[in-house]
């Protein structure tokens, strides 16, 4: 199982989710001016400030060049994770639907948040069982997902909403407590919390590593059959 | 700056040059200056970059230690933490620029000292800031300056990805006019990759990375740092720089790489007065010649004077020698990077700082004037006559019951939740946090071999205003006490020295004393200075800030696991006092509250017993002994008390040891610990863990709910 991380000017959580993903498989980096994957199974686009984010968040990132290998990897099916910046980029390359607006306080958040787990039968939750409750950083300024009302319900009802801020700890305003989404085919996931600062007790919480070892187990899974 | 505008002479005061300098700089030069060079020895001269009025007294710090690879003089000090590792660390003052423009000023601020820290090689792992303010409850000018501080240094440290683990904020009248934005930067390195800013070897190449350099920032050492603040300072606002992050991300991660791959001879930041502070410092410190021509320089605008070039403040740049062969690689390590790289001169031999333009030489100077000729001032220092601050409003009038007063201090905005701050900050990018705010202390940063840093920054202007000789030093020992709390040892530390104008006696005593204080209480722990910065000038017509030394502290763990916390852990533990702790009520939380003014003797230290609890502290937390370890700091035991229940979510029962005054103050010299009755044999237990709320008997009965809704409630709706 091998992770690429995906490394944009101004990633800041990059080798924060390499070190994330060397606890559960092989991670490299993938530069934004190249156009290669490297052969790897998984792609994180990391936090961080791709580009400064001076225009919208994810805006600049989404042209990068690596980008249009993602988003050909993606529509062959390929896992792909978008944390934090990395949701904002996915949003911004139509992989994944809805849009991050700014935080309702229009302030830079940082808090370690609940989350529900609503699905545990996919590749980027399948280690968790649902209704399980991880604890996990948020730290953005731009982490409000947004969707029409009919989207929302489309969302919830195809079972595209992975998880959720649990009662009390949504930091931003996000509809309906949306933390984290997948696109229809469900291969392509975001989520504003970090999961990969959330992958040591050291830290205060482990909880984050499930997402990594759910994706390694589907990978693994994937080559089995 | 037109020549036909006024004469030369008149030139050098609007530059801030007395009669006296510029007399010395003739008699220096054996010629009159040129206008560049008028300019550049004017910035050279000023109180900000040549240390005018403390470079003779900063001669009194310790500055040896047996950790310590990098002393003062460099861009960053730096202390060895085993396994081949270096933290290179310092602190810095952005208080003028912040008064002018707080979201900029702060973030700008942020940026200085990263550019200072990874300028030795060194990655920045970690940012804290020491804030003051005017009382945010009395003035809409405070609240606007905290907001925008507070979001300027979140904008940069964010944005940049290095965690902002720490800090403190003060919030006093003194500080009303004249606000007080102090960074600290950490970075870590392989010893191999720390450099030094000497430039060497004539014939190398002078190169310059980063940003276009603009108008942004010119007379800013000059006109912003090196004068009191008054009426029309929206004026000066074009002054001050504009930061950014991105940029410096990208430089950061370009030097690094350029480290690494050994293409670089010498590094160096360029901060206050430019390139003409950076290529004289690497010149001096190299003991050779530079060379520059302006014209190779990328400009933002297109028809900048010489001068103008020279003593840019813009940001986000870097100067760099390099071998000639090595340009090449370098040039395309930075175009990786996508940093601009620019070959704009190169080392000469022997001593000048020469500048051209067009082919024309517009300054030479040789660098000694421009660095060791700076004059330096003895102090005129005199104890005040009469006292220099007024006395607070009061809020409470001292009949209070005691719980009362507990939760007035809770809620006061010096004692007040930060979460309301740190919550705007990432502390934790990078993966080494193990104690963040409110958790502990110190922040505990975690290294690869599983031992660890603890950081603590600390300086309390009140008690230095009271008693500088004492309160100077008891901002070491408090720092220290914050390390041993996570079972940390010292190693080095950094301080920034605030206060008025030196040029009156009073203020001059204040520094002098201060830093005596300082001195001593470095030689008591043996603990070296590793390097520091010094704003002065910070005074109103109202008159000066307290005197407020910051100190920034950098300590040593064995293992990351075992850092402490501050909470009480377990009901049923026993909690002891432990240490040489004689608190009096001069110059406390609680004094202010019922608004007496910043006088009087604060309560002696004794270094011996201090260096023992110090030392018995960190080990019992080391050895887990201790499940919590909280130092008694301001608003005295009881605040102590209360904050470890709040930080555990647990309640307590005490008896005070008799006679103790529960709001009384002596920091660095008091701890609350907590463990089993077996693990605290021999100390002098005062309670146990347990409950819904603290309880101090024959004093005050506080459900903790209450405690933690007082301390959170203090600076809500401010930031």
């Amino acid at each position: 199982m091998k992770f690429g991380i995906v490394r944009f000017p101004g990633s800041c959580d990059d080798i924060d989710a390499l070190q994330a993903a060397a606890r559960v498989g092989d991670a490299v980096l993938l530069w934004h001016a190249d156009h290669d994957l490297q052969g790897v199974d998984a792609v994180i686009v990391p936090g961080g400030f791709s580009y400064g984010d001076y225009l919208r968040a994810g805006a600049i990132a989404r042209f990068a060049p690596v980008m249009a290998e993602v988003e050909e990897f993606a529509r062959a099916g390929g896992l792909v994770l978008g944390i934090c910046n990395g949701f904002q980029v996915l949003c911004e390359a139509g992989l994944l639907p809805g849009a991050l607006l700014p935080n309702l306080s229009l302030k830079f958040v940082f808090r370690q948040v609940e989350l529900s787990v609503v699905r545990a039968d996919g590749p980027f939750t399948g280690a968790c069982a649902a209704g399980d409750r991880l604890s996990i950083p948020v730290k953005h300024t731009t982490g409000r997902f947004y969707a029409p009302e009919l989207e929302l319900d489309r969302l919830e009802d195809g079972g595209q909403v992975l998880l959720l801020y649990a009662p009390g700890h949504n930091p931003n305003g996000s509809r309906r407590d949306i933390a984290g989404v997948c696109n229809e085919a469900g291969n392509v996931f975001g989520l504003m919390p970090h999961p990969e600062h959330a992958v040591d007790l050291l830290a205060g919480s482990a909880d984050g590593l499930k997402i990594f070892e759910s994706m390694r187990a589907h990978v693994e899974q994937r080559v089995l059959a | 700056m037109s020549s036909s505008a006024s004469s030369l002479e008149e030139r050098h005061r609007q530059l801030g040059l007395t009669d006296g300098e510029y007399a010395r700089i003739l008699e220096r030069l054996g010629r009159t200056p040129g206008d560049v060079e008028l300019a550049m020895l004017s910035l050279m001269w000023s109180e900000h970059c040549g240390y005018k009025h403390s470079r003779r007294l900063l001669r009194r710090l310790p500055t040896e230690g047996r950790h310590l690879l990098l002393g003062p003089g460099e861009n960053a000090g730096a202390v060895d933490v085993g396994g081949g590792l270096a933290v290179a660390f310092k602190v810095e003052s952005h208080n003028h620029p912040s008064a002018v423009e707080p979201f900029q000023g702060a973030a700008t601020g942020v940026g200085g000292i990263l550019r200072d820290v990874f300028a030795v090689g060194a990655r920045p792992i970690a940012v804290l800031d020491s804030l003051r303010f005017g009382e945010p409850g009395a003035s809409e000018r405070s609240r606007y300056l905290l907001e925008r501080a507070v979001a300027g240094i979140g904008f940069y440290g964010n944005s940049i990805g290095v965690p902002t683990v720490g800090g403190e904020i003060y919030f006093e009248d003194s500080y009303e006019a004249n606000c007080l934005i102090n960074a600290m930067c950490l970075g870590l390195a392989p010893h191999s990759r720390l450099i030094r800013s000497a430039a060497a070897g004539a014939g190398n190449v002078v190169v310059l990375l980063g940003a276009l350099t603009g108008r942004d920032g010119i007379g800013g050492a000059s006109v912003l740092a090196s004068a009191e603040l008054g009426e029309g300072d929206e004026a000066k606002r074009p002054s001050v720089q504009i930061g950014d992050p991105f940029t410096e991300k990208k430089l950061l991660e370009c030097c690094l790489e350029l480290l690494d791959r050994e293409l670089l001879v010498s590094l160096q930041d360029l901060g206050a007065a430019g390139l003409t502070s950076a290529a004289s410092e690497m010149a001096g410190r190299g003991g050779v010649g530079i060379t520059l021509d302006l014209c190779q320089i990328p400009l933002r605008e297109a028809d900048m004077e010489p001068f103008e070039i020279m003593v840019s403040e813009s940001q986000e740049r870097m100067l760099c020698v390099a071998r000639p062969e090595c340009v090449g690689a370098l040039l395309d390590v930075c175009e990786r990077w996508e940093v601009l790289a620019t070959t704009i001169g190169c080392v000469t031999e022997g001593d000048s700082l020469t500048v051209l333009h067009r082919g024309m030489a517009v300054a030479e100077l040789p660098v000694s004037v421009l660095i060791d000729d700076c004059p330096a001032y003895d102090l005129q220092p005199e104890p005040p006559s009469s006292d220099l601050y007024g006395s607070p409003a009061a809020v409470l009038n001292g009949d209070e019951p005691a719980g009362e007063v507990l939760l007035a201090l809770l809620g006061s905005g010096n004692l007040a939740s930060r979460r309301p701050v740190f919550e705007q900050y990432d502390p934790i990018v990078q993966s080494r946090t193990v104690r963040r705010p409110d958790e502990a202390d110190a922040a505990v940063l975690s290294l690869p071999d599983g031992s660890a840093i603890a950081v603590s920054i600390d300086g309390n202007g009140r008690r230095v205003a009271c008693d500088p000789l004492r309160g100077a030093a008891e901002a070491v020992y408090e720092c220290a006490a914050n390390l041993a709390c996570v079972g940390a040892e010292p190693l080095g530390l950094t301080n920034c020295l605030n206060f008025g104008n030196p040029e009156k006696p009073h203020v001059a005593w204040q520094l002098v004393q201060a830093v005596e204080g300082l001195a001593g209480a470095c030689e008591a722990l043996d603990v070296p200075v590793v390097g520091g910065n010094v704003s002065l000038y910070n005074e109103a017509p109202s008159g000066p800030i307290f005197p407020t030394p910051v100190v920034g502290m950098v300590g040593k763990l064995p293992s990351a696991g075992r850092a402490g916390r501050l909470g009480f852990a377990q009901a049923g533990d026993s909690i002891a006092l432990v240490g040489p702790f004689s608190p009096s009520p001069v110059g406390s939380e609680l004094s202010k509250l019922l608004g007496r003014p910043p006088v009087g003797a604060l309560p002696e230290a004794d270094p011996g017993a201090i260096r023992v609890v110090l030392e018995a502290v960190r080990a019992r937390v080391r050895s887990g002994a201790f499940r919590s370890a909280h130092d008694i700091a301001e608003g005295g035991a009881a605040v102590a008390l209360a904050e470890c229940c709040i930080a555990g979510g647990l309640g307590a029962s005490v008896r005070l040891p008799l006679g103790l005054d529960p709001f009384a103050e002596a920091p660095g010299r008091g701890f609350i610990v907590s463990g089993s009755r077996e693990a605290l044999a021999g100390l002098v237990i005062i309670g146990e863990v347990g409950g819904d709320g603290l309880r101090i008997d024959g004093l005050l009965e506080v459900a903790v709910s209450a405690l933690r809704a007082a301390r959170d409630g203090g600076l809500s709706g401010w930031v």
